[in-house]
């Protein structure tokens, strides 16, 4: 009986072990497994051909064809704003160590966002919609074909203090050669930098205001996604993957997009739509 | 008979096991160990690599500044002034102080620029636009980010600026090719401002000094780097690059 009693213990005991042991082989080969799909590289676009808009004999541009989108009836001043949930597809994005991943995060995020900025009276067009990855061009395009738009490219760093959450606007670009009235294709934010800052510290502000630690107004960097883009465009990236638990940051994701929502809605009346899309403002 | 085999058979079991629950975290631990031996000695082999570039007692001892990161989460940067010998010559000055950068500071947390990157070819053209080649590790490595790769590149570029005053702009190649981006953030297919001062200044044609391998335009030169490039890298991208150039 003492045996049968032991014995009972004994199987729990190595029951217990076992399945320990059997979810550490699965937890490693699991964190193994991303490593397999990390060789991806953005493919370098051509943006003249990639950009339905450009016009082939300016080699690259964002044309000034009201007549093509004129048949747009729309509603005049802001009111679209364009949403890109960045990475996606074979791109993950920045990783972290417990297996979040950027590119999922953001489009999580991109749910939220877009609810908050209905609720302001937008309308929002995704540059993404699942698990695909458009190019940099394919996203600028997506914008570019809009009128009345601004642009959000949403992302979750690598680094940075947990909790916190930068905007950059495009550095500022060379001038912007316009003998033609043409803007070139891979400098369309040039005319835009000074309205991209504008709206990028009003929603610094209000990020500021939810995430203590976040700077109070927006930076700028380099960020080849603004570059191509022909409307006020920012960045706005989370800190970050490093978190242990993913509902870390998934607690941000309101507070995150309610910043871009009344952002955007304290930008609107500052900004006068040009008379056509990619036009100068 | 059963029961007994059976005691044996799980009692074997058992033992078998916590064997292996004693011995998996010894195992880790020496795959860790040796994976850390690895990269030291990589490391290693990269210091001695570059050192005939990174010291040379020959050259006089200058205060060289260094862009650091200031802490291990905060993205800012901080000169640190180490006492360097470096050479007169832009170029071979340009090399040992990236050299120095790529090694890194004492404290790593504070590095900016991923251990095993290393810099594979350094030119000057004579407007002031420099290239820098590194190997793909500078891409790979990264931890991808605005933030982070940001921090890299202001890293490289304010290093630049606060030792080789010749140095006006930085186009920055990885493994001699344009990328579109250092990890998938960060546009690298334009030159990055070094030398504020002179970078900005309106172009003018005087200069740009005789032997200039573009002199059909040299006032343009001065002030569209891209059009000097394109006579490095045209036969990779040459509508690219050219549509970069800015038009008077
Ligand atoms: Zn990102």
């Amino acid at each position: 009986m003492l045996l049968r009693v032991s014995n009972i213990f004994r199987m729990k005991f190595l029951s217990l072990i076992g399945l320990l042991s059997v979810s550490v082989l699965a937890a490693v080969l699991v964190s193994a497994s991303p490593t397999l799909s990390q060789a991806q590289q953005p493919s370098p676009g051509v943006p003249a051909a990639t950009s339905p808009t450009a016009s082939p004999g300016l080699g690259g541009a964002v044309g000034t064809a009201a007549s093509a989108f004129g048949a747009q009836t729309q509603q005049s001043g802001l009111n679209i704003v364009v949403l890109d949930p960045a990475h996606g597809g074979t791109d993950p994005g920045a990783r972290g160590t417990g297996g979040i991943r950027e590119s999922e995060i953001v489009l999580d995020f991109a749910v939220q966002v877009r609810r908050a900025l209905e609720l302001q009276g937008f309308q929002v067009v995704q540059t993404r919609q699942g698990n695909e990855n458009p190019s940099f061009d394919d996203r600028s395009t997506t914008a570019n074909a809009q009128r009345g738009a601004v642009f959000v490219t949403l992302h979750i760093s690598s680094t940075g203090l947990p909790g916190t959450a930068r905007v950059y606007v495009n550095s500022d670009l060379p001038a912007v050669a316009n003998a033609s009235g043409l803007i070139p294709w891979d400098r369309a934010q040039a005319p835009f930098l000074g309205l991209s800052k504008s709206f990028g510290d009003l929603v610094q502000g209000f990020l500021a205001q939810r995430f203590k630690g976040s700077p109070d107004t927006a930076q700028s960097a380099s960020v080849r996604q603004l570059r191509t883009t022909a409307a006020p465009a920012i960045a706005v990236e989370v800190s970050s993957v490093t978190v242990e638990d993913r509902a870390d940051l998934d607690r941000m994701a309101p507070g995150v997009a309610d910043a871009i929502a009344r952002g955007a809605a304290a930008f609107r009346p500052s900004y006068v739509v040009p008379s056509a899309p990619g036009a100068l403002p | 008979m059963t029961p007994s085999w059976r005691f044996w058979l799980i009692g074997g079991l058992v033992v078998a096991v916590l064997a292996a629950a004693i011995y998996f975290p010894i195992l880790r631990r020496r795959v860790k160990r040796a994976a850390r031996l690895q990269q030291q000695s990589e490391e290693q082999a990269r210091r001695e690599l570059t050192q005939p570039i990174a010291i040379n007692p020959g050259e006089p001892r200058v205060k060289a500044k260094l862009f650091w990161a200031a802490d291990a989460i905060d993205s800012t940067l901080v000169p640190v002034t180490a006492e360097l010998p470096l050479s007169n010559d832009p170029v071979l000055r340009s090399k040992q102080i990236l050299n120095t950068l790529l090694a890194g500071p004492v404290d790593t947390e504070l590095r900016t620029l991923p251990p095993d990157a290393l810099l594979l070819a350094f030119y000057l053209l004579p407007d002031g636009t420099a290239i820098a080649d590194f190997s793909e590790a500078l891409a790979t490595s990264i931890p991808s980010g605005i933030v982070s790769e940001q921090l890299a590149v202001n890293s490289i570029t304010r290093t630049l600026e606060a030792n080789v005053p010749q140095v006006q702009r930085l186009k920055i190649l990885i493994h001699g090719q344009e990328v579109e981006t250092l990890a998938g953030h960060l546009d690298l297919t334009g030159t990055f401002v070094v030398n504020t001062n002179v970078a900005q200044e309106p172009p003018n044609p005087a200069p740009t000094p005789a032997g200039t391998d573009k002199p059909a335009s040299p006032a343009r030169a001065a002030k569209a780097p891209a059009s000097v490039l394109a006579t490095l890298t045209a036969d990779k991208a040459p509508g690219k690059l050219g549509q970069t150039e800015s038009r008077p």
